[in-house]
């Protein structure tokens, strides 16, 4: 049972993109991390995701 | 869905399709041949859900073993170039709920509604049928081929496979399906406002909402989607209530009860804001907000139609088929092809189908349940809105919808026009509903939202406790004005990139999408187009819809037949000829219906119907002195409306043609040897994830 909500909740972010600077983060974990750079910000990531996201055709009739 | 089926052993798989195709024909039978009698609205949702399951299980595996040859070996664009924020591999679930949030606006919502007048039978059979064989080919087969060039859009795909012609058709064809696209949108929102404070104040309310929510997801918890949309929706729904209050408050009322062309300059007003403030303040957490507002109010839908299972009262079909519907005139044929685009053919699909969503597949494999799937399920969306208008009393329907320029402005004469069609309504019916609804009157609402949150009230309260009627059309108003304004605003938006884009060729600076003046001067241009349609359209004593609405339907069928372009030549070029009729068949309907139509809209001697005869009659009575007052004064600015629209009409014909010659002169030149722009295809890289993914 509390397996199941936990994996409804996951789900739930995933879908809504709640989670989505975590997955950054792992991403980045697994690609980046050894160019010696660091992460953004969650702030920052933000930021970029929003910018990028709005910048073609996102909404249709 | 074919997951479960292919794990089936083959008698158990063979038996389950046997009885959904059988259900099917039989819910079909039930809705098409019934006459006179009351058919049960759970015959629409199972003859749909069947049709789409079989479309689904054969139709779409056919497309995608044998048409387009799916090749799970084949590294997706998201998979070569992972950069883990535009090119991302994901969770097909995950891929299918974004793509249908983006693809399900308002469209299917307001099409089925008008399409009514015609009775319920035209518009459900289009629905299903141009679903199942058009639309969800044309997203398929869109997607599909934007995965295969690296996740290009279909401007892009449309220059590489047609020519530096097909390129820039595409261009300002997409620009200009978007300006009228928002002008009808933003008169279903003006009409459904007019002298309603609750509802003004219940839409005004969320723009504020929007923007707290905006500060709380930047500021104070960044990117908390779920903790913003939360506190969004507690609010959204405190402020449908609060509208109430403010309607019965003697003094706070008159401060939100406008008339339509003041409402359209208002929309207007804020168009212009929305568009050149930045997205995080207002578009982003309103976009979160609607799309949980839309997906909750969608599924209650479905689940009350299902329990309570409403009779339809709407004939099957209705005299209007002849052309003398009062919510717009032209026949059956070709309108109600155009009036349901979305949740039929929709062809701005095929611009989210080569946006986005193609960057995120991580399985080529996944384009038929995403491409093909997601468009069923919109099509779905389709049916319930027609259910929806069809369980409402016709007469009242027809009370609703018809602007006051064709049945009379007085409820009196309305409702004695109306009864004589065949749909008796009383004024005594019209001013209780009204009242129950919260509202001072329903007449001559017409773009079916307010007879769409008439519809869904009664469902909704009979279903979910009958005491609140007033607050559930209120709700309705303002999920549909919340998913309307995201439009306009994002729509706004693209277009502005697209016009800085175009400019950007003959004034440099004016190309940079963040130079504040460029921004400024781009926003302008846009939001003066679409709002010159909108704020002339609260004028038309026809009810703008009449003109808008088909001119809108032309233009997104164009884009339809535009993608299905791309996509035959595709299939050509590839070797694939003796499968272009998946392509052809549909984008061959779409040139037909939108060239009859175009035609009647230019030449049809019917006022209500050819633009060019209404110009000519209104300016004869002008010239004659037959039109006072009021009349007299708009009378210039409507001609010039009607002479602009039916050279929008002739634009779209054109375009349509240039592209359906392109296309036929290179699949002829692929197909005979000779030269032509080469298959941009990009070459096979082998998938690194394990093929079954």
């Amino acid at each position: 049972m509390v397996v199941a909500l936990r994996r409804i909740w996951a789900l739930l972010r995933e879908v809504t993109g709640d989670d989505a600077y975590e997955r950054y983060l792992e991403h980045w974990r697994v690609g980046h991390a050894a160019d010696g750079t660091a992460p953004l910000e969650r702030a920052a990531f933000y930021r970029e995701e929003q910018r990028r996201k709005w910048d073609g055709v996102r909404r249709c009739c | 869905m074919a997951t479960t089926t292919q794990t089936l052993p083959k008698p158990v798989s063979l038996v389950v399709w046997i009885a959904v195709v059988a259900l099917g024909t039989f819910g079909l039978a039930a809705i098409a041949l019934n006459r006179g009698e009351s058919v049960d609205a759970l015959w629409f949702i199972v003859a749909a859900v069947c049709v789409y399951a079989v479309g689904y299980r054969f139709y779409s595996a056919f497309l995608a073993s044998k048409v387009l040859a799916l090749d799970p070996t084949r590294a997706t664009p998201a998979e070569r170039f992972s950069d883990g924020r535009d090119f991302m591999p994901t969770n097909r679930w995950i891929v299918f709920g974004h793509h249908f949030a983006a693809i399900a606006g308002p469209g299917p919502l307001i099409g089925p509604t008008l399409a009514a007048q015609f009775g319920y039978l035209p518009g459900t059979l289009w629905i299903l049928i141009g679903a199942v064989l058009g639309g969800c080919v044309q997203d398929f087969v869109s997607l599909f081929c934007s995965i295969r060039r690296d996740g290009r859009s279909l401007g892009q795909m449309a220059r590489d496979e047609l020519g530096p012609i097909g390129g820039a058709v595409a261009l300002i064809g997409v620009m200009a399906i978007m300006i009228i696209l928002i002008a009808v949108l933003g008169l279903v929102v003006v009409n459904a406002m007019r002298h309603s404070p609750w509802a003004t104040s219940t839409v005004a309310a969320t723009i504020p909402i929007a923007v707290m929510i905006g500060l709380f997801m930047r500021h104070l918890r960044p990117g908390r989607v779920l903790e913003g949309t939360a506190i969004g929706v507690v609010l959204l729904l405190a402020a449908v209530f609060g509208g109430g209050w403010i309607a019965d408050h003697p003094t706070l009322r008159a401060w939100f009860d406008y008339d339509a062309p003041a409402l359209a300059l208002m929309v207007i007003l804020y168009g212009f804001a929305a568009a050149v403030l930045p997205v995080w303040l207002l578009l982003a957490p309103r976009d979160y907000l609607s799309t949980f507002m839309k997906i909750g109010t969608i599924v209650a839908l479905a689940v009350a139609i299902v329990i309570l299972n409403p009779t339809v009262q709407m004939p099957a079909l209705t005299q209007f088929v002849d052309g003398t519907g009062p919510i717009f005139g032209g026949n059956v044929f070709p309108f109600v092809f155009i009036t349901i685009a979305c949740g039929a053919i929709s062809g701005f699909h095929s611009l989210i189908a080569s946006g986005t969503t193609p960057k995120l597949l991580a399985s080529e494999r996944d384009a038929r349940f995403i491409g093909y799937g997601a468009m069923a399920m919109e099509s779905f969306v389709a049916i319930m809105a027609m259910v929806a208008a069809c369980v409402l009393d016709p007469g009242v329907f027809f009370a609703i919808n018809s602007p006051a320029g064709v049945v009379g402005a007085d409820p009196a004469t309305a409702v004695a026009t109306i009864t004589s069609w065949g749909y008796p309504v009383t004024v005594d019916q019209m001013s209780t509903l009204a009242d129950e609804m919260g509202e001072s009157t329903l007449f001559a609402r017409t773009g079916g939202a307010p007879s769409l949150a008439v519809g869904m009230a009664s469902i909704f309260s009979s279903a979910f406790g009958n005491s609140l009627l007033s607050v559930w059309y209120h709700f309705a108003i303002m999920f549909e004005a919340l998913f309307i304004l995201t439009t306009v605003d994002a729509g706004t938006r693209v277009a502005r990139f697209m016009l800085q884009d175009l400019l950007g060729n003959v004034v440099r600076p004016m190309g940079r999408t963040s130079w504040y003046p460029s921004v400024l001067i781009c926003s302008a241009l846009v939001v003066a187009g679409w709002g010159y349609f909108l704020y002339y359209g609260t004028l038309d004593p026809l009810g703008g819809i009449n003109s808008l609405w088909p001119l809108f339907g032309i233009a997104n069928q164009m884009l339809a037949a535009i993608a299905l372009c791309v996509a035959t030549t595709v299939l050509v070029k590839s070797g694939r000829a003796r499968y272009a009729w998946v392509t052809v068949l549909p984008l061959g309907w779409l040139v037909a219906v939108t060239t009859a139509a175009a035609w009647e809209k230019l030449f049809s001697p019917d006022l209500r119907v050819g633009f060019l005869s209404h110009a000519n009659d209104l300016s004869a009575k002008l010239d004659a002195g037959a039109l006072t007052g009021t009349a007299a004064t708009q009378a210039p600015q409507l001609i010039f409306n009607d002479r602009l629209d039916a050279a929008l009409t002739l634009f779209f014909l054109t375009t349509v043609w240039v592209l359906v010659v392109e296309t036929a002169r290179i699949c002829h030149a692929s197909l005979s040897g000779r030269r032509c722009p080469p298959l941009s295809e990009t070459p096979h890289v082998p998938t690194r994830a394990a093929v079954e993914g």
